[in-house]
């Protein structure tokens, strides 16, 4: 274990002269043997050399200042310190986005012209940036998110980088069809993009959600004008400057960073956007789909909250049970919608259940996301930390047993520490409300009619999993979840050919898959008066 | 004719840039002349290619390939017979059994490695267009264009299905639960033809390795450098050894040996009719291989009163003569409107006189030799037949003096049906140019064959372009256009052109096998 080195300094590799030149200083063990990756670094105080510029608006492959002239600044969670100040986007710079876009997507335009399987190339260069980047990305997203760095770098940028490979495949593949019509008529359909789109992206997975939502939507040909979280700005925007290395003509792709009340109301409200798609809270989802009936029936896909059922038979493989319902809650401090955070242990197996999570969640190790062995860094803000910390207490308030955690150790950071309850009733507020934290609930249940109906008995219908080595229990139960996504002895088995979404209130539509391609296009029937008719 | 080609290509053409946006080829976009004076090409790229390694042949035999154009040896070939068919197939079985590094791996890493190959053959693009030029004689220019780069498309296009190719759920009825795999078919045997090497090379691996097949190869013998190339840009790739196995030969032995192999579990073939009709049979003897053909055909074009009548020329001539006539897409068959049939004459043979017949390295040729003498002789044959069957030799017709292999591009008036160079697939520069009177009758006339490969209908009327299309016979209709061939358009022939499809989403079900699981379950599925 010895200190060294200084980790990676890059300007916009654009060359645009205003992205922030970030130094991280880096001390720490020499990992470079043990992580499969030739990374030049490894850090465990990353530091900020220079901000003397704000990150900018991203518009037209050009960057810009906020029309208003306002900037916010974006913090490293894990130390609540400053990163740098970012541009903030209002409404006038999303009509000046909308306007970009709405160029770069009439008729004749160099995008609209292009072949599909350039497109496709397109985002393949886009992937291959990424990944040429990605060492730099994922320091970007921890220092943001406060993720831990490794997290960062194999699941969230292998993730972005799939999702481009992925749809980039698409963009020449999208089939029409041509239906046999009765009478003299031939029809055939064309999926054509639907024009503007605006996409809402969440602060818990900032490169990830990018790529789910500019992936399919550039594969079907759409422009897109995209508003990153203000929570986790940089990221994004450093993919703004990657869109136009790979050659992504101007206004196809716009990134505004600001808040949802302003930039985000004005793209849900927007006449000149055909298309919406948020992910995030289902409170804010709700808004953004009445908005979007209130201005101009824009298209709405909704990727939302969820409070996910996690079912663990008797019979299961107990070991990987217990490890993948604690990394089904805990992976990125909780804060995922997948979050498995209602876990229904059967009867036999409860105590020895509750045990064994107990003590496996005590060794969670909590701490600098730069630091190697760090399974969980801090929350995103300290709204969240409150939040989350206000949930814990109303559980114990509420009779719920707490078994561990329970409490923000002492730091400068919005950290939470992993925290279990049992006993928990299914009328708690935490075992209905959304926590987005590290805290796993777990319930007893006795028949499977019984867990089905528990089970279902929410709102939400993101994502669920079921623990059990028997094919009828696991086909059975599967079968009569109510959620988009069902994983058998798995958790978080994410992947970009599969489609995820939410039944109920935790969305409509569907991301990623071959199904993500039709939230991104309209059909066309075009039908031809034939003189005679031949089969 | 320059003198005797050498073996040594230039390696640094290969880092041309050509621009990927030119469709016409001007000063701008042309790729730097070929300078043959450089480093050799390997001696290993001229063995039979097997587990990613390269192997004499097993009875020790070679074989000569010869540079059309100048009748001059190129080099000597190893070739496969049966026996290196043999090892070539169990290199292909243990890449593909259960388990292997193949069968394991992830279907989005198969298409990062299809990809690879792509960028690979994009890198060498230079040398392989040179390779490809040199070994069919078609020019420079058109392997550059046409030949590289519809094989580097047809792999990028693979590249992307890889982790597309998917199953089905079924609701079956009562307590079953039904999902279907489409899984690879197994070692896939390819046997493919000397007029596109590279391009039907890409035509069929592109496929077989985007769903996750083996597969061995046999180059034509008349044209096996590119192929041999590809192998070392496809070890370079990354793809595990055995995968992909190459073995230049001729038909009756190892294509032969294809065919009837008991351990190949598909075969695709491209070629003549004859011969897909002893493939079929030998698989059918053998062990019931899967079967794909694309065979050949006698293609119409039918030219309306209507269309644009220059572009329609132009279109069917470059139908007819593109690489020499030598295409199982060839435009031989062209029914012109009685209206417009004389100014349609007049003009296809003032533009075919205008043809640059010349050395196909040279960048201003666009018409190169035939294949072989044998070709040649059964083109000037068919000629002769038409001459004395009552045709009307409106131009070419015969050799170019002093040239070898080089024919005129030729043109028959006044062609009636039942005349062979009506009737028989000529592949060579001859463009047969008949009349008619109504559309029902040309319709009947143009799906009177035994082939259904391609036809294309020249009108400005929207009706009439859809009811002829809908009427004709053939697995590919061109309106307006010809030749426009798409990596994403299934391609393939009605009748005796061929069986299945490729290129498209069309061809991943001739190289996969659907597998229907049905589980019984205790109750019925609540729904």
């Amino acid at each position: 274990m010895g200190v060294w080195g200084v980790f990676c300094s890059r300007s916009c590799p654009a060359g645009c002269n205003i992205w922030p030149r970030l130094t991280v200083r880096v001390s720490g063990p020499d990992l470079r043997e043990s992580v499969p990756y030739p990374l030049e670094f490894f850090t465990s105080k990353p530091t900020i050399s220079s901000h003397q510029t704000a990150a900018k608006i991203f518009i037209n492959n050009e960057w810009h200042d906020s029309v208003s002239g306002k900037v916010f600044s974006t913090y490293n969670p894990a130390t609540g310190e400053k990163i740098c100040d970012v541009q903030e986007a209002d409404k006038a710079d999303v009509d000046k986005a909308v306007q970009a876009a709405r160029l770069a997507f009439s008729l004749g335009s160099v995008w609209r012209k292009m072949d599909a399987s350039e497109r496709g190339r397109l985002l393949l260069k886009l992937a291959n940036l990424v990944e040429r980047d990605s060492a730099y990305l994922a320091t970007l997203e921890s220092l943001d998110t406060g993720k831990p760095f490794l997290s960062s770098f194999f699941v969230d940028l292998q993730g972005t980088i799939k999702t481009f490979r992925y749809f980039a495949g698409w963009a020449d593949k999208i089939h029409g069809s041509t239906i046999p019509t009765d009478g003299e008529y031939f029809t055939l359909t064309r999926h054509e993009p639907i024009g503007v789109c605006g996409q809402i992206v969440p602060w818990n997975f900032p490169l990830v959600m990018t790529a789910w939502k500019l992936g399919p939507a550039l594969s079907c040909g759409n422009t897109v004008v995209l508003k990153p979280a203000e929570q986790t700005p940089l990221t994004c925007l450093y993919i703004g400057a990657l869109i136009k290395e790979a050659g992504f003509p101007p206004g196809v792709v716009n990134i505004l960073p600001g808040y949802g009340p302003t930039a985000g109301a004005a793209i849900a409200s927007h006449m000149g956007i055909d298309k919406v798609a948020f992910t995030g809270s289902t409170e804010v989802g709700k808004l953004i789909q009445e908005a979007a009936g209130k201005s101009n029936l824009k298209r709405v896909t909704l990727e939302l909250g969820g409070k996910n059922p996690n079912i663990i038979f008797a019979d299961a493989d107990f070991e990987l049970a217990v490890e993948q319902a604690h990394q089904g809650v805990f992976f990125n401090s909780g804060q995922c919608c997948t979050a498995g955070s209602r876990i229904f242990a059967e009867e036999p197996i409860y105590e020895e259940f509750v045990r064994r999570s107990v003590e496996r969640a005590q060794r969670r190790t909590v701490g600098n996301p730069f630091d190697p062995t760090t399974e969980q860094g801090p929350q995103v803000s300290a709204e969240q930390q409150s939040r989350v910390l206000e949930l814990i207490q109303s559980g114990i308030t509420e009779g719920a047993k707490l078994e561990c955690g329970g409490n923000a150790p002492p730091s400068k950071g919005f950290f939470v520490e992993p925290t279990v309850f049992s006993d928990v009733q299914d009328h708690m507020r935490i075992a209905k409300e959304e926590i987005f934290g590290p805290v796993q609930q777990i319930m007893k249940f006795k028949t499977i009619e019984e867990v089905i109906e528990r089970a279902n008995n929410t709102e939400y219908g993101l994502a669920a999993a079921v623990f059990t080595t028997d094919l009828n229990k696991a086909m059975n139960v599967s079968a009569a979840l109510q959620a988009g996504t069902v994983w058998i002895n798995c958790y978080n088995a994410l992947s970009c050919q599969c489609p995820f979404g939410g039944f109920k209130m935790s969305g409509n539509g569907r991301e990623l898959g071959e199904i993500g391609l039709k939230e991104y296009t309209e059909v066309k029937t075009i039908t031809m008066k034939m003189s005679g008719k031949k089969s | 004719m320059p003198g005797p080609p050498s073996l040594q290509i230039h390696r640094s053409a290969s880092r041309s840039k050509p621009c990927k946006y030119c469709r016409t080829i001007n000063s701008h976009s042309l790729p730097p002349a070929p300078d043959m004076k450089t480093q050799p090409i390997s001696n290993y790229l001229l063995q039979i290619f097997i587990n990613n390694e390269w192997h004499t042949s097993i009875k020790g035999k070679k074989f000569p390939t010869i540079n059309p154009a100048t009748g001059v040896k190129i080099c000597d070939v190893e070739e496969a017979d049966k026996a290196d068919v043999d090892e070539a197939v169990r290199a292909a079985r243990a890449a593909g059994q259960r388990g292997s590094e193949w069968r394991q791996m992830d279907a989005s890493s198969r298409g990062r490695l299809l990809h690879r190959l792509a960028d690979l053959l994009e890198r060498e693009r230079a040398v392989l267009a040179t390779l490809e030029s040199m070994d069919t004689g078609k020019p420079f220019l058109h392997a550059f264009f046409v030949d590289l780069d519809g094989s580097i498309k047809t792999l990028r296009y693979y590249a992307g299905w890889t982790d597309k190719i998917h199953g089905k759920t079924m609701p079956v009825d009562e307590n079953f639960v039904c999902f279907t795999k489409h899984e690879p078919v197994g070692v896939c045997g390819a046997i493919i033809p000397w007029n596109f090497p590279l391009l039907m090379f890409m035509w069929k691996i592109a496929p077989a390795l985007a769903c996750g097949n083996t597969v061995v190869i046999k180059p034509a013998e008349q044209t096996p450098l590119t192929a041999l190339h590809t192998g070392a840009l496809i070890k370079e790739a990354g793809f595990p050894p055995g995968v992909v196995n190459i073995v230049p030969g001729f038909g009756p032995t190892a294509g032969a040996a294809i065919g009837s192999h008991m351990n190949i579990d598909k075969v695709a073939f491209t070629g003549s009719t004859e011969v897909g009709q002893l493939i079929k049979a030998a698989a059918a003897k053998s062990n019931l291989k899967r079967v794909t053909l694309e065979l050949g055909g006698k293609n119409p074009c039918i030219v309306f009163a209507d269309s644009d009548l220059q572009s329609a020329v132009e279109e069917t001539q470059k139908g007819a003569f593109f690489n020499q006539g030598q295409a199982c897409t060839a435009a031989s068959r062209v029914y012109v409107e009685e209206a417009v049939y004389d100014e349609f004459l007049r003009l296809s043979v003032e533009r075919a006189k205008n043809i640059a017949i010349g050395d196909p390295l040279e960048p201003r040729t666009s018409h190169g030799p035939q294949i072989n003498q044998h070709q040649f002789d059964k083109i000037l044959e068919l000629v002769a037949s038409g001459k004395k069957e009552g045709a009307t030799l409106e131009c070419g017709g015969c050799a170019v003096e002093d040239r070898g292999l080089f024919i005129h591009p030729t043109i028959f008036s006044d062609v009636k049906d039942h005349m062979r160079i009506a009737k028989e697939e000529i592949f060579g520069p001859v463009q047969c140019i008949m009349k008619f009177k109504t559309q029902e009758e040309v319709i009947d006339r143009a799906n009177g064959t035994q082939y259904g490969l391609t036809a294309a209908v020249f009108t400005r009327d929207i009706h009439r372009a859809m009811s002829v299309s809908a009427a004709l016979e053939a697995g590919t209709v061109w309106v307006n256009c010809y030749n426009a061939l798409h990596a994403q358009a299934p391609f393939g022939g009605y009748k005796m052109s061929g069986n299945g499809r490729e290129l498209g989403e069309y061809a991943l079900a001739e190289y996969t096998e659907v597998k229907a699981i049905t589980l019984k379950l205790s109750e019925r599925l609540t729904l």
